[in-house]
């Protein structure tokens, strides 16, 4: 019955005229969407005169790779790739293990002290001591130009933390208690029971840190000054703002004819790649990890 | 329990005589201490890093009040009162830096904020679920990019060297090319233009959770009423995202002052400086590239203060109105 009124009635003109735009619309903002970022695709498989002359393309006419091969002769552009997955990794791990470790003791609703510390966390979402303050604390630990200012200034989002406290207060309070009875202390219970159970929790907020670092530009902007420390993300933009000096950049300073346009389209592709890549896994987790940070305590 | 009453007290019928609570064993502080203190071991790391890099910051804001010289530290320089303030409110730069934030902060309420909720609600009415997932899947991606890709893909699309878009106007109205990057009169709707590409397809998750949550009894007893697929959407699916979108809104309002420092800085050039100064960028100019850190801690304190005003006061706003609000 219902079912019979509902086709009838979304049958009518002006129902079936809105799908029909609806569905053109959405489509069309999927694929502008997309649009830049595959023609900065084929443009860095483009050889150089190609870019220049052709307005916008979504393949090559010819393939080329020399533009990838030129990149990645250059030293600078190697070490921050390298430097910056080596600080993503390392970051992700110490800010899971800070964030899991703050929020297995703050998910006890009996213990002592709880309260104020959560006060304290949850003011920090609404007020900070800001850029300058916080970039004073930093070099005032010897931090300046050291790998450890990408990572433990941001070591914990506060908003993570709470979310991942939630998650842990609705695991079954049984489970551990059966364990502390059997001798565990609440590291062990922590490590044996609670990490095991969340995983999925883990997954999330691992793509999240992972993908905050791998895309920070304020904190190397801040905090490193040294070109040889530079991070992919400064590389991206010393090379594609507006007065890019790229030789300068690359140093490479032999006059050698290099790729002066493809280059800033082969550095952004290798820039996202790891970010597309994930894409698929991120998109699940995260969306995920959205409608549980949505869940009011 | 009889006993504990006074004599002249009129003993209550025993069904109401309310068992206390019982009273939760007090024990010693110390006590507490020892019996949770892995818990407490687990909590110190955490509790070092908000000390350190929130609360230690937070003290730091003092100098925002001091004429801070490095080797004196915070303590032992000295102190000047509001005078950062009073040179931050009568110079030359608080009029432009107010007038830039507040109208960045305007059009991304105007153009920004509605645009997740009317694509949320497009989808909603997608009705082949393949092709709603493949949009999804589609403009959730630039989110996921950093500012400074989102600032190169402007770039390579608008710049004069061999910006598409600029060679597309070009082409298609004749006159000289623009270089829409580097014109001052194009950087709002630039940044608006990148807020919209980055930010729109992931705002939509949030309403679409709330739709999902629409009981589909109601549109059925709708439909049994005669009610079109109009008035559906006018009576019951508006109704249910709308205090979602109150929530967004306070959430907005509370960053108001918040212009994205990351994506304005990478925007800023030599030749629009005057209309991409907002406080955030500000504060590094003074702080980090001048050196004056009293003064560009005063422009952040001041900043911030605002921030805490305005994310209370809407959220006051909200309760006013009937709504629940955040906190």
């Amino acid at each position: 019955m219902a079912r019979k009124q509902s086709v009838r009635y979304y049958d009518s003109p002006g129902s079936r005229a809105f799908d029909i735009a609806n569905v053109l619309l959405l489509t069309g903002l999927a694929i502008v969407t997309v649009l830049p970022l595959l023609y900065v695709l084929a443009g860095s498989f483009a050889s150089e005169s190609e870019i220049s002359s052709r307005p916008f393309f979504l393949w090559p006419q010819k393939f080329v790779t020399s533009t990838y091969q030129y990149i990645f002769s250059t030293d600078t552009f190697v070490r921050a790739l390298l430097t910056t997955i080596c600080v993503t990794a390392v970051g992700t791990v110490v800010q899971l293990l800070l964030t899991l470790t703050m929020a297995y003791p703050l998910a006890k609703r009996y213990l002592p002290g709880r309260a104020l510390v959560l006060n304290l966390v949850i003011f920090t979402l609404v007020f900070s001591g800001g850029m300058i303050p916080t970039y004073l604390v930093v070099r005032d630990l010897g931090l300046l130009d050291n790998y450890l200012a990408l990572i433990l200034p941001l070591a914990i989002n506060p908003f993570y933390l709470i979310v991942v406290k939630s998650f842990f207060q609705e695991l079954p309070e049984a489970l551990e208690e059966a364990a502390r009875i059997d001798g565990c202390n609440e590291l062990k219970v922590f490590w044996w029971i609670v990490l095991p159970l969340s995983k999925p929790i883990i997954a999330t907020f691992s793509l999240f840190y992972a993908v905050a670092i791998w895309n920070d530009y304020m904190s190397p902007l801040l905090y490193i000054d040294d070109s040889k420390k530079w991070t992919l993300q400064i590389i991206v933009r010393q090379l594609t703002a507006a007065n890019a000096d790229s030789a300068n950049v690359l140093q490479q300073l032999e006059t050698v004819s290099f790729p002066e346009q493809g280059l800033k389209f082969a550095v952004v592709v290798v820039a996202t790649l790891p970010i597309l890549l994930f894409y698929p896994f991120l998109q699940k987790h995260f969306a995920k990890g959205v409608l549980i940070g949505s869940v009011k305590e | 329990m009889a006993t504990d009453l006074a004599p002249n007290q009129v003993v209550p019928p025993a069904a109401e005589v309310k068992q206390a609570p019982p009273r939760k064993p007090r024990r010693p502080l110390g006590r507490e201490l020892l019996r949770y203190r892995w818990l407490y071991v687990m909590l110190l790391p955490g509790l070092a890093y908000f000390a350190l890099f929130k609360y230690l910051p937070m003290y730091g804001l003092t100098i925002a009040f001091k004429d801070y010289v490095p080797f004196l530290g915070y303590s032992g320089s000295q102190w000047v009162g509001l005078e950062h303030f009073r040179e931050l409110f009568t110079g030359p730069d608080f009029g432009r830096l107010m007038f830039n934030t507040l109208l960045l902060a305007l059009l991304t309420i105007v153009f920004v904020f509605p645009a997740p909720i009317v694509v949320a609600l497009m989808l909603n009415e997608l009705r082949m679920k393949v092709l709603k997932r493949s949009v999804q899947s589609l403009i959730y991606i630039p989110h996921f990019l950093s500012w400074t890709i989102v600032a190169s893909l402007t770039y390579l699309l608008f710049s004069v060297d061999f910006g598409v878009i600029a060679g597309w106007v070009h082409s298609l109205a004749g006159g000289p090319k623009v270089d829409y990057v580097a014109q001052a009169g194009w950087f709002r709707p630039l940044i608006v233009l990148q807020l919209l590409w980055k930010q729109t397809g992931w705002g939509t998750i949030i309403y679409l959770a709330a739709l999902a949550g629409v009981d589909s009894q109601l549109y059925e007893a709708a439909r049994v009423d005669g009610a079109g697929r109009w008035r559906q959407f006018w009576h019951i699916t508006l109704p249910a995202i709308q205090p979602t979108i109150v929530v967004m809104a306070i959430l907005t309002s509370g960053h108001l002052m918040d212009s994205g420092f990351e994506q304005i800085w990478l925007m800023t050039t030599s030749l629009n400086r005057d209309v991409a100064d907002v406080f955030d960028t500000f504060v590094y100019y003074v702080g980090i590239t001048q050196g004056s850190f009293s003064y560009a801690t005063a422009v952040g304190l001041f900043k911030g203060v605002i921030g805490v005003v305005l994310i209370f006061g809407s959220n006051r706003l909200a309760k006013r109105l009937g709504q629940r609000g955040l906190f």
